[in-house]
């Protein structure tokens, strides 16, 4: 299963001549009260490659991408971020490979009291010394790449606002400047669209696919709406109790594989709602022009 | 504004302009500057052997307290009853007091904002301002050494913390409640009993016994300037140097304040 | 329907005690202390009719407070109380926050986080005017023993409060500025610093005003300040002079909370 799909995916997007950002093995995760969260799981992320991760909570969705960048210790397995080991680091080594793992979290997790600008701009703090970072003296460059991947998201209007007075929306996008401003590799997204209206969730979605296409990132979005996944993830892998059970592209998600992943239900309505949403006026809007340019591997599979 | 234009039309960003940067460490100046300045007026008297001389005084100290005189504590229980009556009378004179005090100082509930609400409001910071011990003093010089001089104090200085938390809480009610009560026709008396009362009851019950901690702890010292109860064996143990006693007075508040504290969490947990 | 039929139905008021002997045993047991406590107050009554006399002397003299005739000492007082405060407030902070730091089990090792909630117990322990005490007996009498005094207590009020702050502070902003790959330090100033400073400034200008009236109070044994002045005052039954000593430290103490108000506002 995983071995195919990933050769699918290289296909469509590159011609595999590039050497992997992200290979996990065997990874595991046991917690302290015994429970697995996960139980050897194994995947390959090439450059550019994005892969929705699908499943039911307790799936070991947010547990397997914060093993990625450490925040939480996996227990045996390695995880490869390009030619180093992320398993075995620890203290300024971790430091600097986590600066190449950009992060936009659920809640969009912005330190709420710092200004717009700080919050970008805290994305450099792998890159610069403490004191520099205490009197907020980025060097000139980052603070360069902060203005512009605030006008990228749109939101250079708010400079200097605080980030606890923007709408959810706007929070999300300085979620992403701030992984941006990382100059990643790889993205890591956990349910980046959970608490925005699904406007703004696609809005949202559509604006990290043009993101991660522009500058060929690796990505594993998180994601519960299997509806907004099939619509903009070309690669998506589920998860059921801490093992992977699906790893292809999108257009493979019929009813059949759907129940492996979530269990038994009627699924029909959302298999059909995929081509609803492709036909929605709205995603034909100038906006999406950059999921135009995404060859969204729907057809001839 | 932290962003700066350069005259070259770039851009440029700092959290504080060069104005506000000076003003802030002016500030932290000003600062250091102040506390260098209190330091300086604040030990002008002090003698210097003394300070050095503190760890041997310690030691000694220290050596003469242990161990303490077990023997002792057969004169003191009377000095802990009266401890702890003064804290829980004062306590209780300090709720039945406050009570309707808060209500004359909350916005919603004073009959008049204008006249009676600053001087209740009055009332609850003059009681704030002065410690407990301070009313000790006081009292102890117009009525006299004693417990009722400390039941007293205690109380005094109580209304103000009740009266100031609770009637916080009345101001902080749901009035959707207290309209829904007025709505079925009920008297001004039914409304505070249906509307407001079960509302703040809580708040009430937990101000009360936190305060009752607090007071088994200032009741413990009240005895120093002679309100009675363990502070004034303290006073006693003290003039006569007898170390070996303060040791184990020091001992028995330690244990009254954590029991105190124990019995306060146990309470709390029930209320909530 | 079945109401018409059937056995009368009761209501009755729910009761914080529902079984009626233990409530009864209770209310028993409330009376019985009371009276007991009541009656092992005693009282001198002929000296309380003395002592009526002086308290209306006492409130005539705060209708006509005496500020003239001992100002000097009023003055060297407040001086001492005031400098005290300013001190024993900054070398509280500066000791506070290190210790609270390590008191936050959310970021400080557990042998550390014990270490440090054991120096907050002890500084805890005990109130002002029983640390006053033993620091005059161990520094001699004056401002410096109250110095320490209130340094001490600052220690246990401060770090004890901004640990239980950061042990409540929102994970996320910490996760987020960990996964950018910031260190420690950074993880402090930006996630941590950034939620818990307006509370932490708006609980220091709180201190400061507590300070000061702790210093009024620790004078009374001999700790230096105003305490010492206001019981010189009472000591010579001169209540005219004592009571122009409360009125400055009433209106100092709500200077004191204005101005905090004002910071933790301006802070929010």
């Amino acid at each position: 299963m995983n071995w195919p799909a990933r050769r699918f995916c290289r296909a469509v997007f590159y011609d595999g001549a590039e050497p992997d950002v992200l290979t996990i093995t065997n990874l595991e995760k046991r917690y302290k009260a015994g429970d697995r969260a996960l139980k050897g799981v194994s995947m390959t992320l090439a450059p550019g490659d994005i892969v929705g991760l699908i499943g039911p909570s307790g799936a070991g969705k947010s547990t397997l991408i914060r093993c990625v960048n450490r925040l939480v210790d996996p227990t045996a397995g390695s995880i490869r971020l390009g030619d180093i080991d992320l398993t075995t680091l620890d203290g300024q080594a971790l430091r600097k490979a986590r600066r190449r793992i950009g992060m936009i979290f659920q809640e969009y997790a912005l330190v709420e009291r710092l200004t717009v600008m700080e919050n970008v701009l805290s994305g450099r703090l792998g890159y610069v010394g403490f004191w520099q970072s205490w009197f907020r003296r980025f060097p000139e460059a980052d603070i360069q790449r902060a203005f512009s991947l605030l006008e990228r998201v749109g939101l250079i209007d708010h400079v200097d606002k605080r980030a606890d007075a923007l709408s959810g929306g706007q929070r999300q996008r300085v979620g992403i400047a701030r992984a941006l401003a990382q100059d990643p590799e790889l993205l890591l997204i956990d349910e980046p669209t959970a608490s925005l209206d699904p406007k703004t969730s696609r809005q949202v979605m559509r604006l990290i696919l043009e993101l991660c296409t522009e500058r060929k990132l690796a990505a594993i979005v998180n994601i519960h709406d299997v509806a907004l996944a099939q619509m903009f993830l070309p690669r998506i892998v589920g998860l059921r109790a801490g093992e992977i059970v699906y790893d292809g592209p999108a257009s493979g998600l019929n009813a059949e594989v759907l129940t492996r992943i979530y269990g038994e239900e009627d699924w029909t309505k959302t298999s059909n709602s995929q081509s609803d949403d492709l036909d929605d006026g709205s995603l034909a809007s100038p906006g999406a022009s950059g999921l135009a340019a995404m060859p969204v591997p729907v057809a001839g599979t | 504004m932290a962003i700066l234009i350069n005259p070259d039309g770039t851009r440029h960003w700092r959290l504080l302009t060069p104005g506000q940067q000076r003003w802030r460490w002016a500030g932290w100046l000003a600062l250091v500057a102040l506390t260098v300045f209190c330091w300086r007026i604040m030990t002008a008297d002090t003698i210097w052997a003394f300070v050095t001389d503190a760890p041997r005084q310690a030691q000694d100290i220290f050596g003469r307290m242990l161990p303490p005189r077990w023997i002792y504590i057969n004169q003191l229980w009377q000095a802990i009853w009266d401890t702890i009556n003064i804290a829980t009378l004062g306590t209780l004179i300090a709720i039945v007091l406050a009570t309707p005090l808060a209500f004359l100082a909350a916005r919603n509930t004073t009959p008049s904002v204008l006249f009676i609400r600053p001087v209740a409001l009055f009332i609850i910071v003059a009681s704030r301002s002065i410690n407990a011990l301070i009313w000790g003093l006081l009292l102890v010089a117009v009525l006299g050494p004693g417990v009722l001089a400390g039941i007293i104090a205690i109380a005094l200085r109580s209304i103000g913390f009740i009266g100031k938390l609770l009637y916080e809480a009345i101001e902080e009610i749901d009035e959707t409640q207290v309209e829904a009560i007025r709505a079925t026709g009920a008297s001004q008396a039914q409304v505070m009993g249906y509307g407001i009362w079960p509302q703040i009851l809580p708040a009430f019950a937990t101000i009360s016994v936190f305060r009752w901690d607090i007071n088994i702890r200032e009741s413990t010292v009240l005895g120093l300037v002679g309100a009675g109860g363990l502070g004034l064996a303290l006073e006693g143990a003290l003039n006569t140097l007898a170390w070996p006693q303060v040791s184990l007075i020091l001992l028995i508040i330690l244990v009254t304040v954590v029991i105190s504290e124990w019995i306060t969490a146990k309470v709390r947990k029930v209320i909530i | 329907m079945t109401a018409t039929t059937g056995p009368a139905r009761i209501w009755k008021r729910p009761r914080l005690v529902e079984q009626t002997w233990l409530r009864w045993a209770i209310i028993l047991a409330v009376l019985l202390y009371l009276g007991l406590a009541f009656g092992s107050i005693d009282v001198n009554w002929t000296r309380v009719s003395e002592g009526l006399v002086r308290a209306a002397r006492l409130f005539s003299g705060f209708l006509q407070p005496d500020f003239t005739s001992r100002w000097g000492d009023i003055q060297q007082g407040l001086i001492e109380s005031l400098t005290m405060t300013v001190c024993a407030t900054v070398f509280g902070l500066v000791l506070a926050l290190p210790i609270g730091l390590g008191a936050a089990r959310n970021i400080a090792p557990l042998w550390l986080y014990g270490l440090c909630r054991a120096i907050i117990a002890l500084a805890r322990a005990f109130q002002e005017i029983i640390v006053a005490i033993l620091f005059v007996a161990m520094f001699g009498f004056g401002t410096f023993a109250g110095f320490l005094t209130l340094s001490v207590s600052t220690i246990g009020f401060l770090s004890k409060l901004i640990a239980d702050d950061i042990e409540e502070i929102d994970p996320a902003q910490v996760e987020a500025i960990r996964a950018t790959g910031g260190g420690f330090w950074q993880v402090m100033d930006y996630a941590v610093a950034s939620q818990v400073m307006p509370r932490f400034v708006g609980l220091t200008a709180y201190k400061v005003d507590i300070n000061f009236r702790e210093s009024s109070v620790i004078g009374i044994v001999g700790a230096g300040g105003i305490g010492a002045t206001l019981n010189t005052a009472l000591d010579r039954y001169e209540f005219d002079s004592a009571a122009a000593i409360l009125l400055i430290i009433i209106g100092i103490v709500m200077l004191c909370e204005y101005a905090s108000g004002w910071i933790r506002k301006a802070m929010a």
